[in-house]
Parts: structure tokens; sequence; C-alpha cells
């Protein structure tokens, strides 16, 4: 056990290691001069500028020595400056995240808590009308572009129907509340706002939904075949054979196994939610890490760029280690050697 | 049911007329269609039959647990005087695991690989209310302890994974056995475990039936098996009973021709013929199962059928205590013995063994496999899979390679033909050192040494056309001069497995295992080699589909003066096609000798166990028989014990066994044996 943990965190950290080295390389390599992009034609064709520009932010320094600068003050949580708003990057990812964050997990939890009890239905009542509408949700959740339903969800609800708010995270007219986490639906039972709480989870609603669209589809499809696969296996016979009742059977001998490969997509799944806003975000006036990344690369902010890269790779091998510790807990056999 | 009239007591079940049918696409499947017969308390009754005969689904049907898409259509199953067929959910759910207990054939899928094995066996005493979760335990831990395992406290703890076949089946017959039932259903039981682990839990079985007085129905195509369970038997052909009696009656005298055809497709360690090179087959498959013969449904293969058999016979009774399903034998005759031509030996095997070409040596063979460090500064451990194998195989003969799973079987074959690359020694094929040949080295050899796989559903490209799979290796060596000669080669590599050259435009999915089995072998030929491995060829087939693609093999041989690598597990078959046979154990040679004087008189005490673990389909030589039993199962091959790999099993085990690796000595002319004691077997 305590091997398989240790092995799974070394080969994480040694990836994270990895990922900023990739990071750094691609941003340094790939095409786009930073320098023209932020002094303007005018400063631009000063070779002068030119020049103080680089030496300020070390970009005239050997490719090395500016990985070794970039990895200290990567260790440091410096993430530099970003030139667009003049702040420290990681400042910016520390306000705009728990936006991100809110939206994201409200999308996982509704496609877990959704998608997995229905496609364990699905399968259990295999060709019933139950298989047939998950069959139906999950094909429409998966084919549906996030920046059509997106349209047809605010067209709907919001201008005809008008019993959802608009985008943003809060009316207009509302405050934030104080800041604790930054994650509103938190903070505002923090600071026993509930009406503040309210409008929150109002606004969250049909983000969440269109976030979570192709999620919930993809985690019902994967659940029922994965379910359908153990239900046809021996031990679910032998199960039977025992006399157990059949909920029994499905609950303390089908669901264990088949839940092993739902977690693995899961965890990839909840890492796509986390960092992959940037549309929907754009579309409801989310003020999140999809925003912010879009922002970033319009203007070609490489700093900014480069800790969203960062932060999304962090995020991605941060679940994957989630998801190989949690294997330990749900497949004895991962722990064979 | 004479049996019952002359009996005062009840049967335990009572199967009438039960019909049970699936529905599919293609229409009404009646897999079970009649089938009657009971069982008494605490008899042994034995369900024979090849696949498709019904056998496995009436057992499914006394266990109501059949598919979504199956159903009993008909008849009834009266368990101590219920009926089953009409019983709701929750009574039948109440009797399953209770007083009716089923055992599965693949012990490796049966347990829930993410439940401990405590946790699997308690549940069945505790949903029936038979005991608490602690004395449970308790009873769990007794069970296991019964059923042989070796401390069973900590094996309670263990998941299945950390055990091996014969020791989940062993699991399997506990949780089985763990509410003491009336009727036990064992379902080819020992069919996926090696000989030596079937000899055990065939022996565990007849124990607790005996300790229990459970009355068992065993499962199995296995005749031998049967022979050595039970003591009545029921023969299941096209979801009919054909033939019902005392398991030494009917093994010695069969009464239905299908029983007949079973008996003599097996070939017999204890009755093997000189000179008889060939193996009683009957023609043709089974009947459709969507449409079942008006006759009589065995008619159409047959070497007996009369005019009669158009009609469709009824199960009578030919004797005081048997009943058949034959017009045939209606009259109280006997069927023949089999008149089997006794071929002369082909004339190659006439030249003394050592005068002819040698056409494969190899030497000190090693090959281990690395297997993941424990952690980074663990010593690299490795699986011994072959570990200084020597042999020679001499032109046109067969010799036959034995032993039990994870004997390094298969890790020799590929080994030869170089699909593993050696780690040391030497391999040697007519006169070519290709121990380290490169790809390129390799490839204009490869079709001089070919190679048959044991599974003919997965040794086929299901996207290619027979003629395709044919033609490829035919292209690829350049070996005809253009395409119409590929064809006509094709259609003769057909005609030389007996298809029809009409099968060359189907795909693998459209033909049964036996005939994957021969377009494998077509495809090895096409090329014309001189050596064949065949590794496992027969293992996955019905008895019949056994005999007629050993028949063939040994036709081809004769035809085409092939030399054969045989790999098996059935000792009786390897007796059969080999000239010689080599016996290996964890990676070692342990006894090579001619067929013949291996079988009779064999100078490895392993070979003597192997053999003894054989069982023979005669109920009363079973009875008879002196068993040396090899206990427990092969030790790990990451770190074989010291001396003689075996002497941890060996009944003859001295302390010189533990201190010296006997070496392969010539006992006998050409044969030779790894033991220190041969003069005491």
């Amino acid at each position: 056990m305590l091997r398989y943990l240790t092995s799974r965190i070394v080969a994480t950290f040694v990836m994270a290691l990895l990922a900023t080295l990739i990071v750094f390389l691609i941003v340094s390599l790939v095409p786009g001069d930073p320098v023209l992009s932020q002094l303007g034609d005018m400063a631009a064709s000063n070779p002068e500028i030119v020049k103080a520009y680089r030496a300020k932010w070390g970009l005239d320094l050997p490719l090395y020595e500016q990985y070794w600068i970039f990895l200290t003050r990567l260790l440091n949580g410096d993430l530099g400056i970003s030139i667009t708003s003049q702040r420290p990057v990681m400042a910016d990812i520390a306000q705009y995240a728990p936006a991100t964050i809110e939206l994201g997990t409200i999308a996982f939890i509704l496609s877990v808590v959704i998608g997995v009890p229905f496609g364990i239905a699905a399968a259990v009542a295999r060709d019933s009308w139950i298989d047939h509408s998950a069959r139906f949700i999950s094909l429409i959740g998966v084919s549906s572009p996030v920046f059509w339903l997106a349209f047809i969800m605010l067209t709907v609800f919001y201008g005809w129907l008008q019993i959802a708010p608009g985008p943003g995270r809060l009316d207009p007219i509302d405050l934030p509340p104080p800041r604790v986490t930054g994650a509103f639906l938190i903070d505002s039972a923090l600071a026993s706002r509930w009406d503040l709480l309210h409008t929150a989870v109002a606004h969250l609603v049909l983000p969440s939904i269109v976030l979570c669209a192709a999620t919930l589809g993809l985690i019902t499809r994967t659940t029922r075949a994965s379910m359908l696969d153990t239900l046809g296996q021996d031990y679910v016979r032998v199960a039977r054979a025992k006399g157990l009742r059949e909920r029994a059977v499905i609950v303390a001998h089908a669901l264990p196994n088949a839940l092993i490969p739902v977690v693995t997509l899961g965890g990839l799944a909840y890492a796509n939610l986390l960092t992959g806003t940037v549309m929907t975000e754009t579309i409801f006036s989310w003020p999140g890490l999809g925003l912010y990344t879009f922002r970033s690369a319009l203007a070609l902010d490489i700093p900014a760029i480069m800790g969203m890269t960062l932060v999304f790779a962090f995020v991605y091998l941060l679940i994957n280690l989630l998801v190989d510790l949690s294997y330990a807990v749900l497949d004895p056999r991962v722990l064979k050697r | 049911m004479p049996a019952a009239a002359k009996e005062p007591v009840q049967p335990i079940l009572e199967v009438r007329d039960l019909r049970t049918h699936f529905d599919t696409d293609a229409g009404v499947v009646r897999a079970v269609d009649g089938v009657s017969f009971h069982v008494m308390p605490g008899e042994t009754l034995g369900l024979v039959g090849e696949s498709g005969s019904g056998k496995s689904v009436t057992a499914l049907s006394i266990m109501r647990l059949l598919q979504d898409q199956s159903r009993i259509a008909g008849g009834s199953i009266l368990f101590c005087g219920r009926d089953i067929v009409t019983m709701d959910a929750e009574q039948i759910r109440a009797l399953r695991g209770d007083q009716m207990a089923m055992v599965f054939q693949d012990p490796m899928t049966s347990l829930n690989p993410v439940l401990r094995i405590a946790r699997q066996l308690v549940e069945t005493m505790v949903i029936h209310g038979r005991r608490d979760r602690n004395s449970a335990l308790g009873h769990a831990v007794q069970l296991l302890g019964r059923m042989g395992i070796t401390a069973p406290e900590r094996a309670v703890d263990s998941y299945p994974h950390q055990f091996s076949g014969g020791m989940r089946q062993r699991v399997m017959l506990a949780m089985g056995f763990s509410n003491e039932p009336a009727l036990l259903l064992a379902d080819e039981p020992t069919t996926a475990l090696d000989v030596t682990i079937q000899a055990q839990i065939l022996d565990l079985l007849r124990e607790l039936n005996t300790d229990f007085g459970a009355a068992v129905i065993l499962i199995s195509h296995d005749l031998g098996v049967i022979a050595n369970v039970c003591s009545r038997v029921v023969v299941m052909y096209a979801g009919e009973v054909v033939e019902e009696g005392p398991t030494e009656a009917l093994l010695s005298d069969p009464k239905h021709p299908y029983t007949w055809a079973l008996l003599n497709a097996v070939p017999r360690l204890d009755r093997y013929i000189p000179g008889q090179r060939r193996l009683t087959t009957i023609e043709g498959m089974p009947p459709d199962s969507h449409q079942w013969p008006r006759g009589c449904r065995f008619a159409a293969r047959c070497p007996f059928r009369v005019e009669a058999c158009t009609e469709h016979p009824e199960l009578l009774p030919v004797g005081p205590t048997r009943h058949s399903r034959c017009w045939v034998t209606q009259t109280g005759q006997s069927l023949p013995k089999p008149a089997l031509p006794l071929v002369a030996p082909a004339a190659v095997k006439k030249v003394p063994a050592a005068d002819r070409e040698v056409m494969l040596e190899i030497k000190g063979l090693i090959k281990h496999f690395p297997v993941p460090k424990q952690n980074f500064f663990a010593p690299r451990e490795a699986v011994h899979a072959v570990d200084g194998v020597d042999l020679i195989v001499r032109k046109g003969e067969t010799v036959g390679l034995v032993g039990e799973s994870g004997c390094g079987k298969s890790t020799l074959a590929r080994l030869i033909v170089r699909i593993h690359e050696p780690d040391a020694g030497l391999i040697k094929f007519t006169g070519h050192d290709i121990t380290h040949a490169s790809a390129a080295e390799m490839r204009p050899l490869r079709r001089r040494i070919q190679m048959i796989f044991q599974d003919p559903y997965a040794s086929l490209n299901p996207r290619m056309m027979v003629r395709d799979i044919l033609a490829e290796p035919i292209r690829f060596h350049g070996l005809t001069d253009d395409e119409a000669g590929t064809q006509r080669r094709v259609e003769e590599l057909l005609g030389l497995v007996g298809l029809s050259s009409t099968t060359a435009a189907k795909y693998p999915h459209e033909f049964s295992g036996g005939q994957r089995q021969r377009i494998s072998i077509a495809r090895a030929l096409a090329v014309t080699p001189d050596l064949i491995v065949a590794d496992e060829p027969i293992s996955s087939l019905d008895v019949n589909i056994q005999a007629q693609i050993i028949n063939l093999l040994i036709d081809l041989q004769e035809r085409l003066h092939l030399t054969y690598l045989f790999i098996a597990h059935d000792l009786a078959v390897v007796r059969y096609i080999s000239d010689r046979v080599v016996v290996l154990y964890l990676g070692k040679v342990m006894e090579i000798a001619p067929a013949e004087a291996l079988f009779d008189r064999p100078l490895h005490p392993y070979t003597r166990s192997l053999i003894s673990a054989v069982p023979i389909p005669d109920a009363a030589i079973e009875r008879m028989r002196q068993r040396i039993h090899l206990q427990g199962e092969p030790p790990s091959a990451l770190n074989p014990p010291s001396g003689c790999r075996f002497r941890t099993r060996c009944p003859m085990a001295a302390a010189r066994c533990a201190a010296e690796e006997p070496v392969l000595h010539e006992y006998r002319p050409d044969h030779w044996a790894a033991c220190h004691f041969t003069e005491r077997v």
C-alpha cells in the first residue's frame, strides 16, 4: 500500500517537473514576439526601447538561465507579472479560480449524481423506457455544442420564460459577499446572507447545466456500459446462485466492480470541466479562469499564459493522482505487487 | 422410473419433460427439449454431452438462473416435492445457495475480485439466516480448512487474485457446501484445471458427497471425470436425454450410438493399441438447434442407423436400470466395438530413431521473464519459465510436450519459433543456429517452422476471408508464380484439411471451432513447412471434434512427412499421437522417453503422478486404481526450489534432493530421466 502511494506521488512530481519544462519550452519557441505585441508599433520600431524591454523581462538571457529563474520563482509561488493586468499572475489566478472551481465542481457533482444512478438503472432495466431515455439524454448531451446549448438555454429560460437570471455570478445590483474562499455559495452562507446565496445558486443553474451536459452524457453512457459488462460476469451469477437478493447482487457485487472505469472517466471529466470552461464563461460572463485565459491569449500575455497552462497541467496531474489513489481503495488487484 | 419404484425414498430432484427455449432473432431455439431425469438423496449423477447439448442450460433451469432471452417453456422441476418452475422470485431465491447450490466452470472469474474471501463466504450463510456474522466467519475458516486450504485463518482475509485456480475452486466448493445443501450442481468444475489439481478436486467432491450427504449433479464432457465421481449417468444430445443408466454399465456397454461415439472418440491411457493410428469419429455436427430433425436427432451422424430412425424414438427401458432413446438397441443388442484399421506406421517411422536426420536441436535453453522490482533497491527477480532445456526432434517424428500449466511448455514453443529471444543456450534448426537470429535471418526459415495455436477463435483475423488468410503466407514467401496459382493452392489446402473450396469466400466467424482449427492447420501448411509446433491445438474442442483433428494431424503427417512438436495437457492424447514424450516441470525436463516406455514404465515420480491423475472412462478401473496423489500446487517459478525442482511435492524426496540437482541421465536406451531415485519408482 505504502509502496504504491509513494510510487504514484513520486511519479506525479516527476511529471509536474516535466510539465514546467515543456510549458517553458513551448512558450519560448513558438513564434509571436511578446515585445512587439506589448510595445506597439511606435515603441517597437525603437531598438533602444526594445532592448531595455527585453532586459527588464530577462528575455535576453540564455534559455537555460531563463528556465532556472522561472523554476526557482515558481517554487516561491511566483508566476511572474501579467503583462496586461500588471499584477502578479498568481494573484490573478487566485482571484479568478474560485469562480471556475465553483462552476466546474457543481457541474461535476450534477453529472455524477445524475449520471451514475441513471446509468445503473439503464443497465439493470435494459431496453426499458429508463434505458431508452438514458440513451436519448446522453446522446443529446454529448452531441450538443456548448455555444449552441448556452444560447438556447439563455434564450428560452432567460429571454422567453424569464425564470432564470441573466449572465454573471450575481445580479448587477448585488455586491459580492465578504471574500473567504471566493466561492460565492460558501462565502454567502458563511456570512449568513441567504438572499445572496439564493441569487448565486440561481445564477449557477444555467451555466452548470450547459457545462455538465456533455460530461453527464459520457458518465451515463460509461456507467451503463460498465454495469452491463459487470452484470454479465460469472461472479454476478455466482452471487445470484448464493440466493442473494437482486438489490444486494447489484449494490454489493456488481457496483464496486462497475465503478472502476467510471472513476477513471470521472477524474478526467472533472479535470476537463475545470479547464474547459472558456466557452461557457465567455457566454455567461463568468469571471473565471476560462475568461482570463481567453483574454491573456488574445493579448499574447506570456506570463499569464504560462501560468494558466501550468495550473491546468497541475490540475490534471492532481486529479489523476487522486484517481490512482482511489484505485487502491476500489480495486485490491492494483496493490498486487 | 424403475429406480424410484424399488426405493421407498423419494427423489430429491425430479425433472419432468423440461423445455427451455431461447428467443433469438433467428427464431426459437429449443435448447432443452423434453428432458426428464431424477436424482435420489445423496446420489452422484453425471450429466454428459458436447457443447450445445443442453446440459448447462438444464442446470441453469434447475437453479432458475437463465439469461434474459431464455425461458422455461414447459415441464416441471420438483425439488423435494415443490415445483421450482412455478415458484416466485423470492421462493426460488430462498432455495438457492441454501438447499441447492451450484459451482461453475471457471474459478478464475467466479469470485468477485474486489471482495475479500471472508465476505463472500459469510454472506451466503448470513443471507439464509443460518448463522450470524461471527459464527459464519468461524464456519468459513473451518470450511476452507476442510477444503484443503492451508492457513485458512489467513486465507479468509485474502482477495481472490491472491489464489490459484485450484484454490479458488476449493473456495467455490466451500461456498457451495456452506449451508449443507441437499443438492449441489457442479458445471464442469475441473475443466479449467490441470489434471493433478483436477484429481484433487474430484477426490474432494467425492469426500464431500459422502460427508455432507448432498446429492451431486456433475456436468462434464469428460467421461473419465464422470466415471471417477458418479454412480449414474444421463447422456444428453440435441436437447434430449438419449441414454441413462448406472455409470459402470453405461460406459462398458453403451446402448446409444452417441454414447458409443463419445466413448470411442477419446484415446485411453489404459487401452493403447499399438499400430492404431486413427480414432473413431462420427461424421458431421450436431443438428441445427433452431429446427431439430423430425426423426432421431442423431440419425444423420449415426453409423448404425436403420430405416426406423426416420421416426423419433422415445426414451425406453433397455434393461432393468437403463434407458435409451434408440431403435437399434431396443431389442437388447449391444453396439459392436469399433473396427479400426490397424495401419502400419508410416515408412519413416520404421527408420531407427538415431539414424534419422536431426531437425531441431536445443541445448541448455534458458528464458527468464523479469518481473517489476519490489522497490528501487530490491534485486531484480525473474520468472524462470524455461531453465535449461535440452531436446532433440528428428525428422518425421512427433514429440509430445507435457506438464502442468506454468511449467514452460508454451514458452518453449515460442522460443523455438523465435517469438521470444532466448537468454542463453542454443537452438539449431536443420543445422542453422537460430538462437539469436535476427528477424531478417528468421524470415526465410519461418516458412519451414509453423505454429498452430490453441484458440481457433483468437488466432484467425476476423476481418479476413479464409482465402486471404491462406493466401497471405503464400504470397509473402512467393511460393506461387501468379495469382491463379495462389488460388489453386488455397483450394488444394482447403481440400487437404477436409473443407470444401466454397468456404474460401467466408469469414472465420461463419465456422465452428473445429472448422476454424482446420483453417489454422491449413494456414500452417500453406508454406509447406517441415516442422509444426502445435500449442494445445485441440484443448478447446469437443471430444468428437478433437478426434477428427487428431486424425487429420496424423493423416497429414503421413502424407506430407511433417515433424510435430505437440504440446498438450491431455496425456492420453499425447500418448496416442507422440513417438517420444518430454515431461516438463517448472522449466526443466524431468523425463524424455519413447511414448510407450514413458507411459508403461515411467522413471520419474512426477511422470508417474501425472499419469495416475488422469481419470479413465471406466468406473470399475477407476475404483480399483491406486493413485499417487500430488499434494498442493507447483511452487512459484520466481524462486524455484533448490536441487530437484519437484522435491517439494515428491513422495520420495530425501535430503539429497534438496542439496543436489539430479542430471538428465539415460537410464535405458533413449529413456532419460532427472531423478536420484529412478530405480525406486
